[in-house]
């Protein structure tokens, strides 16, 4: 029962939060107050549920199965370790949303938290859903809020922004629902632990693979479908940001790890040029485009469509060290970059620009802040002792036993991400102040801290001993591994000096011939 | 006992609703002139609930009455139940517009009793003849309620365009019926079912005289390509009038689709008018979906988001299987809802000056000046666009499930792709609502009756309604399987 009242808890809190009485400023008051409570049991709850996990099996935990909704769908909820840890994800990132909303969100402040509180439920539902249709309720529903909350709180182009946001990924995901009642009614059970074990005709196996993948990669977001993503973090409040990049975008990888591979094993294997082929671009390519970004919320949020294509990366290694890369990479870019948004939002809120030609000189005149943002610009880099180093270390493990090639060139996005984040703190950080608001911008404050030092802890955490973080993962990862163990592989280049045309272009055939 | 008087007591709603349509007539004639409107009203409201009492002791099974003209089995009562419902939300939700348009007649209950008399038979039609009369009792008091508010040019316009319209599409209808009566032999739908399975080669003229049927029948559910009447009669008929067309009618015309084609042409010639349906099915989603993009008033906008639902509602028909027609019940019930709440929302709210609203600019900031109104049409029009965890999702789910069950993936993926267009044009009315500045103040008209039936309808539509899926598609294969009998 512990996962639906995870589930129904925020919704409530949520209806309490939008039919509170009272004046609008007594609201508001209220409103914060009730929201960070609630996230707060939320997180305590999270923890109890940690403590509690059985860590040696991959079997679904906690179970609950109620026909409520039958014929079309059951409430069906059980988590793995690889839900578990972003259950954890989510409910860590929800009360410092709250708490970095707390001062900047100004107008309708009950709906907003209302929104939030909603997000959090239908989070923990999309990880906690064992019925593939209440995956899908809980996935789909989650893009009402955030509709929501880009286009009432964000900023100058949000209208523009939400839309993108919501018809870009409701495309992605109609087309995954069709191959959805195509499995339903091939495998007669909507339970996703029968359908990882069903073995899909090969040749089905391809299109539903495809079907899914429009979903995943839309989400995830997969070059050359990421552009929702700079619009949609540009737009939205900090808090907005944080969540979007903090957990949303999880929910791709989350798909691919869930559905993809342990689903259509076949395919994956038969189609892992395509992805190696998107995420090699993405690296670089977005890489280079974050470069001369003058947006500091822009140059993040392609930062993060390149960590993410480390995530694709990884996963489709198919094996345990890369898969294992692919999680914690999700997990410390939920922390790292979600940190970096709340430090781009403490200055928005004393400027309200994030030009980064309008600051400059930061080291001087708030020493605590760039001390702080250095830590992340360094986590987000990859420096060792930070959860970025083992992510990007494990995944390229992992990756350079399936393909060179693909190693070589996702290791360069390193070096790239290195200069983008290093010039980005350069310039916000040394050198002389833009102007005299700049130089007057007072330091963190103790709410700001509070904010921030738990990221850091996590961070270093993961970062020194990620085995408390791999550990409740492992069985599960290692179900999935044995799926796809023995599947025809893609003929890609895997020795470099043997192959000197580029993989993305000499694999399709290859990987077309093999397949008929 | 005459067999007349047996039938009579089968046809236990239709006798109810002629005498007391007859019987709303004389009341409204002598009560007084200023309160005649609501006792009529209050009266047929009482008629209607009446005569969905006299569904609840009628026998199981499939009964025939009238010499097989009429059947009444689990798949009529359950669609009267919904007309009937629908009717009488549509004859509580006229009394204040009526009331301040100066059209406040009490003839408005008394037609809508008829019209809805002609729905009932129409769902219970096992007769080709039956069927055209159902139509016609149903359309006749339509045309007159489209020109009710007589003063208003457009209302004028309104109803002279569905008659004339209208008719034509009788004609049509009635000319499929004789073609099928010439190659068939029979009226009667079970008859004619046993003509044709028992034929090896196709019938030309059958054929014809199904795509005939089809036609007029398109025309009554407003489907692509015989929707053209549609937005302009929304637009042009008064507020409320345009919300009970939008519901009973679309309830009683599907049924009526369905029924005809399943048991009057099951076997071979089904694959034929499948083509034919999947053809409408799908230009119905698109056009209502790309159609509806373009448009500035509210009521024309509901007017193509009609068009679109009933193409996802064919969706369910076009399999021909009993799933498929559970699922177009199930389509149908949610629909109904999500219509008439939208309805009421709109016919709540006045501009400063008392005057309805109908440009969707006239919505702008709603969500401040009236959040709960707001919040409920936003509801409504996530459910409409079939957002999930929205209960409006669950039937597209239904009839694509069961298209795709049958092997339609093609039909599948383009409605799902005409849902994400459609989501478009429900997002841009959340949008004014919640994202705009709000321009004229809006004002609600604050009757508490229509309050409480949106506030039923929102959370009908609401995740919360998803607790009744379970009996409600219990119920709607029931009525389904009466269609198919072993």
């Amino acid at each position: 029962m512990i996962l639906s009242f995870m589930i129904l808890l925020p919704v409530v809190a949520a209806l309490v939060v939008a039919t509170l009485p009272g004046e609008d400023a007594e609201r508001a008051g209220r409103a914060r107050v009730v929201a960070l409570a609630t996230t707060l049991v939320e997180f305590a709850l999270g923890i109890w549920l940690w403590t509690q996990f059985d860590q040696t099996t991959a079997a679904f935990q906690f179970s609950e199965n109620l026909p409520l909704f039958a014929p079309f769908l059951n409430w069906s909820l059980g988590i793995d370790g690889i839900a578990l840890m972003l259950i954890e994800l989510s409910v860590f990132l929800m009360p410092l949303c709250v708490l970095a909303s707390w001062v900047a969100v100004k107008k309708r402040v009950p709906e907003y938290m209302a929104a939030f509180l909603l997000m959090e439920s239908l989070m923990i539902g999309t990880f906690a859903a064992r019925d593939m249709f209440l995956f899908y309720l809980f996935f789909e529903g989650g893009l009402i809020p955030m509709f929501l909350i880009i286009g009432i709180w964000g900023g100058a182009r949000r209208i523009y922004a939400s839309y993108k946001f919501f018809l870009y990924t409701l495309l992605g995901s109609v087309l995954m629902l069709v191959a959805m009642l195509w499995m339903v009614n091939f495998a007669g059970s909507a339970d996703i632990g029968v359908l990882s074990k069903t073995d899909f005709p090969k040749d089905a196996q391809f299109w539903l693979f495809l079907a899914f993948f429009a979903s995943f990669a839309v989400k995830m977001p997969m070059w050359p479908v990421h552009t929702w993503l700079p619009d949609a973090h540009v737009e939205a409040p900090t808090a907005g940001s944080v969540i979007l990049a903090g957990v949303l975008l999880k929910l791709g990888g989350y798909g691919f790890i869930r559905f993809s591979l342990p689903m259509f094993p076949d395919a994956s294997a038969q189609l892992i040029w395509l992805v190696f082929g998107l995420s090699m671009v993405a690296v670089v390519y977005t890489s280079l485009v974050a470069l001369v970004q003058q947006d500091m919320k822009k140059l993040i949020a392609y930062s993060s469509v390149a960590h993410m294509a480390f995530v694709t990366g990884g996963l489709f290694a198919l094996n345990t060290q890369g898969i294992e890369g692919a999680m914690v990479m999700m997990l410390s870019h939920g922390l790292v970059s979600g940190a970096l948004f709340l430090c781009v939002g403490v200055i928005y809120d004393r400027l309200h620009t994030r030009e980064i030609g309008r600051y400059g000189g930061l080291a001087d005149t708030m020493p605590k802040y760039a001390l702080v943002l250095l830590f992340f610009t360094m986590a987000s880099v990859g420096l060792p002792a930070t959860s970025g180093f083992v992510a990007e270390f494990l995944v390229l493990l992992g990756m350079y036993q399936t393909s060179t090639w693909a190693t070589f060139v996702l290791t360069t996005g390193i070096i790239l991400g290195a200069a983008y984040m290093l010039w980005l703190y350069a310039r916000v950080a040394y050198g002389k102040a833009a102007g005299d608001d700049t130089r007057a911008m007072p330091d963190l404050d103790a709410r700001e801290i509070a904010i921030l030092a738990p990221i850091i802890l996590a961070t270093l955490w993961m970062g020194i001993y990620p085995k408390s973080f791999q550990a409740p993962m492992k069985p599960a990862i290692a179900e999935v591994v044995a799926r796809l163990e023995g599947r025809q592989l893609a003929t890609v280049p895997t020795d470099m000096s043997l192959s000197p045309a580029l993989p993305a272009l000499a694999a399709p055939a290859a990987a077309q011939e093999s397949h008929h | 006992m005459h067999p007349i008087f047996t039938s009579i007591a089968i046809a236990g709603p239709e006798t109810v609703l002629t005498l007391g349509s007859l019987a709303a007539l004389m009341l409204g004639t002598f009560s007084g002139k200023g309160k005649a409107l609501t006792v009529t009203s209050l009266f047929a409201v009482a008629i209607l609930a009446l005569a969905g009492f006299t569904l609840l002791d009628a026998p199981a099974g499939i009964t025939r009455a009238f010499d097989g003209l009429y059947v009444a089995d689990d798949f009529s009562a359950f669609l009267k139940v919904i007309i009937l419902a629908a009717a009488a939300a549509s004859v509580l939700l006229a009394l204040p517009w009526l009331n301040e348009s100066g059209s406040g007649r009490f003839e408005y209950p008394v037609l809508l009793l008829l019209a809805t008399l002609g729905m009932t038979i129409m769902v219970s039609a096992n007769d080709l003849l039956t069927l055209y009369v159902g139509l016609e009792l149903a359309a006749l008091p339509s045309y007159v309620l489209a020109a009710f508010h007589r003063q208003d040019d457009r209302s004028a316009e309104a109803g002279l365009k569905y008659f004339v319209l209208g008719a034509l599409a009788s004609g049509i209808l009635l000319y499929g019926v004789t073609l099928i009566y010439g190659f068939s032999g029979s009226t009667q739908l079970d008859v004619i079912a046993g003509v044709v399975s028992g034929q090896t080669e196709r019938s030309i003229g059958l054929l014809f005289g199904i795509v005939f049927i089809l036609s007029g029948l398109a025309f009554k559910v407003s489907a692509v390509p015989f929707h053209m009447w549609t937005p302009d009669v929304y637009e042009g008929a008064p507020t409320p009038v345009a919300a009970f067309f939008s519901a009973a009618p679309k309830a009683a015309a599907l049924g009526l689709l369905a029924r005809v084609m399943i048991v009057a042409f099951p076997g071979n010639i089904a694959a034929d008018w499948q083509q034919i349906l999947i053809f409408i099915a799908i230009a119905s989603m698109v056009l209502g979906a790309v159609a509806a993009v373009a448009q500035t008033n509210i009521k024309r906008l509901l007017a193509y988001s009609s068009i679109a639902n009933i193409g996802f509602a064919l969706v369910g028909l076009t399999p021909g299987t009993p799933e498929g027609i559970s699922a177009l019940l199930f389509y149908v019930t949610v629909y109904v809802a999500m219509t008439l709440g939208s309805f009421l929302v709109v016919l709540q709210l006045r501009r400063p000056d008392g005057s309805p609203v109908e440009a969707m600019a006239d919505f702008a900031g709603l969500s401040k000046t009236q959040p709960k109104l707001a919040a409920a049409l936003a509801i409504f029009m996530f459910s409409l666009a079939g957002i999930p965890p929205l209960l409006g999702f669950w039937p597209k789910f239904a009839v694509f499930q069961a298209a795709i069950a049958s092997g339609l993936i093609a039909l599948a993926l383009i409605g799902f792709v005409a849902s994400v267009i459609a989501a478009f044009y429900y997002l841009r009315l959340i949008k004014i609502m919640y994202f705009d500045e709000p321009a004229v103040p809006l004002a609600s008209e604050g009757s508490s009756v229509n309050g409480a039936m949106i506030a039923a309808c929102a959370l009908f539509c609401s995740p919360i309604g998803m607790l009744a899926i379970s009996p409600l598609v219990a119920a709607t294969a029931r009525a389904a399987a009466a269609l198919f009998p072993a």
